[in-house]
């Protein structure tokens, strides 16, 4: 019989607090520290040494799944250290502590015409977490990861070595990417994008199926800055892979190009169609957010993209192009209770067309169609874990409820064998449903080398996540 | 019926509390038992498999509790449920007053809840989520000649709950009373009365342990025991109930 030992110090009660990924599928209860300064993360991991706990990295939250969630653990979460230490506005080098967000970013270089190289949907990312999962963009077939635009960053083992890294050395390409799980990032220098106009140019393409999307994404990609692709999961048959692209590209000739840079002009708007106020939208969407509601908006984007501006080049803010997903505060609210999960897979270009329409047919089959698709170009990394392919992703967004969760869970693992098959890979930020035996599949020998630098740089395996429990990355 | 993943019961060794641990495991919940009497728990943890942790604990030990309740919660992995089941009634004669019995009973039924579902307030109150299960007693009801000390502990219990009740549940955590009647369970045992199976008794909690509120456990007491409650003290003091 096991008894518990009493004598254990007790962590400050009011601590505990419940927290959840983005989509709210999964949650755990932890105890919530957010330190303002170095020595205090080295405090942290002491503390939790003497309490007998595991840490688990927050930034802002924005992971999909369970990266950023652990049962009991202590909650690391560095929103709070978010100073921008210093902007060279000559060189475009920004140095600043790991908790700044993209928002910090952009709103600190805009106005001397620079712009983030690399950004995720939304801005509210902390550049700890942006890296611990090295995001992508809809710029990565030609920017690549954010990763790749870090010019030195400190990174804090749980044995309190801070180190310095720099991309000529090796350890950087194995912390960035590897999910919060080997050292906390504390301080970040990246290389900024020039810039002439705080707005793009962005062109919609209406796609009619599978063949459009890809034959468009490829007469595209050697010249535009950014290429998205909405798909309508419902289109079936000869529809299959129906949608709308829209390819963006910097904007170099204008005559307003210093009005264009200042953050005002970048603001989003505060109502939705110039009538609805931006934090009542997720209510109606909610009433919407039903298979038959969602078959019906897509439908009408769907037949708005084929009628209305396609092909016909329009300027767009960078703001407004770049964060889609901040257009509607609280968004995810509309698929409560349940939340959602997004499944996305990347896939070799040579397979996507195949691999992709199968997935779309087998979520149809099932009757758990994606209320939202999305297509994007990708090209590969030499991070350690890195999810990214020569190829494309698909990214699929599934409302769930307690009652479909077991469908959804066999539809992914049904789906992840099509993938995997097909040399696809996944992304920590967003899995939910992998099992350890596909996150072995896709990472075979690096998942060896990442244990290996696991046990040296963590050698009491003081950092944790559900995820790394999930899919058993400490071996 | 809500599923529930991880629970504590304290007073696990027997009666109610044995009964509410063996449901629970046997419905996939990781629960942790505790008690005094560590034989008891090692049995129990021997034929009820790994779903149980069992946890060695005198109630009456306070100062133990806020490290204890923190280890259990990690150690389960999680915590939704809190049950309080622990409680003593050593027979009292009709002029007997005997301290030490009085205080064993306060601290035990009074103390020793306070000190755990404080801890489960605390908890819930920031996770907002989670149940905190308080086994009081229709005893508590009323000040009977029988068992002014017992009475009133229950009685203390009840009022705790409520509070806590008027605290927690707008923040989504339910509170729940169970007033169960005599129940056949070791403190009852020098009763002669018809009892109430202890495992009908955990059912019926486990059942209730989302409702926020208070649940007699026969609807024949919810009555009998609204018009008891009613009763004016000076024709109740008249009556041998």
């Amino acid at each position: 019989m096991k008894l518990l030992a009493r004598t254990t110090p007790a962590l400050p009660a009011e601590r505990i607090t419940r927290i959840s990924g983005f989509g709210t599928r999964s949650s755990a209860d932890g105890y919530l520290y957010r330190p303002t300064e170095v020595h205090e993360i080295r405090h942290i991991f002491d503390l939790a040494k003497q309490t007998g706990r595991e840490v688990v990295l927050r930034g802002a939250g924005r992971s999909y799944g369970d990266a950023n969630i652990a049962d009991e653990a202590i909650i690391l979460d560095i929103t709070r250290m978010k100073r921008i230490l210093n902007w060279d506005k000559q060189s475009g080098i920004i140095e600043c502590e790991a908790g700044a967000t993209i928002e910090d970013l952009w709103r600190t270089c805009i106005e001397d015409g620079y712009w983030p190289p690399v950004v995720s949907g939304t801005m509210y990312p902390t550049l700890a977490g942006a890296l611990a999962m090295n995001i992508h963009g809809k710029n990565n077939f030609c920017q690549g990861t954010l990763g790749e635009h870090v010019t030195e960053l400190d990174v804090l083992f749980p044995t309190g070595d801070l180190k310095t890294l720099t991309p000529k050395d090796d350890l950087l390409y194995a912390v960035i990417g590897s999910a919060g799980l080997l050292g906390v990032i504390t301080r970040v220098k990246m290389q900024m994008k020039k810039i002439h106009s705080g707005d793009t140019e962005v062109l919609p393409v209406f796609c009619r199926n599978w063949d459009d999307q890809f034959a468009t994404f490829e007469s595209f990609e050697h010249d535009a800055d950014y290429l998205v692709s909405w798909i309508d999961c419902f289109g079936r048959g000869a529809n299959s892979g129906r949608g709308q692209i829209h390819v963006g590209w910097y904007t170099h000739e204008s005559s307003d190009l210093p009005a264009s840079l200042r953050p005002e002009h970048q603001d989003l708007p505060d109502t939705i169609l110039g009538r609805f106020p931006k934090a009542t939208v997720w209510r109606i969407l909610r009433r919407f957010n039903n298979r038959l509601g969602m078959r019906l908006i897509n439908t009408a984007k769907n037949t708005a993209s084929k009628l209305l501006g396609d092909r016909k080049m329009h300027p767009q803010s960078l703001v407004g192009f770049s964060f889609l997903l901040d257009y509607v505060p609280n968004w995810r609210n509309a698929y409560l209770p349940g939340g959602f999960i997004q499944y996305q897979s990347f896939v070799p270009k040579e397979r996507a067309r195949e691999v992709f329409g199968k997935l779309i047919e087998m979520q149809q089959d099932a009757g758990l169609e994606a209320f939202l698709g999305v297509l994007k170009r990708h090209r590969p990394d030499k991070f350690l874990l890195t999810h990214a392919v020569d190829g494309y992703s698909l990214a699929l967004d599934f409302k769930v409820t307690d009652k479909n969760w077991p469908r959804i869970e066999k539809l992914c693992h049904q789906m992840n064998d099509v993938v995997l098959a097909a040399g696809g890979r996944f992304y920590f930020a967003k899995d939910s449903t992998m099992r350890p035996s596909d996150a072995r599949a896709y990472l075979g020998d690096s998942l060896n080398r990442f244990q290996e630098l696991k046990k040296h740089l963590d050698p009491e395996g003081l950092l944790t996540s559900k995820l790394a429990e999930r899919l058993q990355l400490f071996g | 019926m809500r599923e529930f993943k991880h629970a504590i019961v304290i007073g696990a060794s027997s009666g109610i509390g044995a009964e509410l641990v063996k449901l629970l495991a046997s419905r996939g919940t990781r629960v942790a038992a505790v008690a005094r009497r560590a034989d008891r728990l090692a049995q129990m943890a021997i034929s009820l498999g790994s779903n149980v942790l069992p946890v060695e604990h005198d109630v009456t030990h306070y100062d133990e509790v806020p490290a204890l309740f923190q280890k259990i919660a990690q150690e389960l992995g999680g915590l939704d449920l809190v049950i309080y089941v622990a409680g003593v009634m050593p027979p009292v004669g009709p002029h007997e007053y005997d301290f030490a019995k009085d205080k064993q009973m306060i601290e035990v039924n009074v103390l020793g809840a306070i000190a755990w579902l404080d801890q489960a307030a605390i908890r819930f109150e920031n996770t907002r989520h989670g149940s905190i299960v308080a086994v009081g007693s229709v005893a508590g009801d009323r000040g009977r000649s029988g068992q002014p000390v017992y009475n009133a502990s229950k009685a203390a219990l009840t009022t705790y709950m409520e509070a806590l009740r008027n605290r927690l549940a707008k923040l989504g955590v339910s509170v729940v009373t169970i007033k169960p009647g005599p129940t056949a369970t070791e403190m009852t045992a020098a009763l002669h009365m018809k009892m109430m199976p202890p495992e009908k008794v955990a059912e019926f909690i486990l059942k209730k342990a989302d409702k926020t509120g208070e649940h007699y456990v026969k609807a024949a007491h919810r009555v009998a025991f609204a018009v008891i409650r009613n009763t004016p003290s000076a024709i109740f003091r008249r009556l041998k109930i």
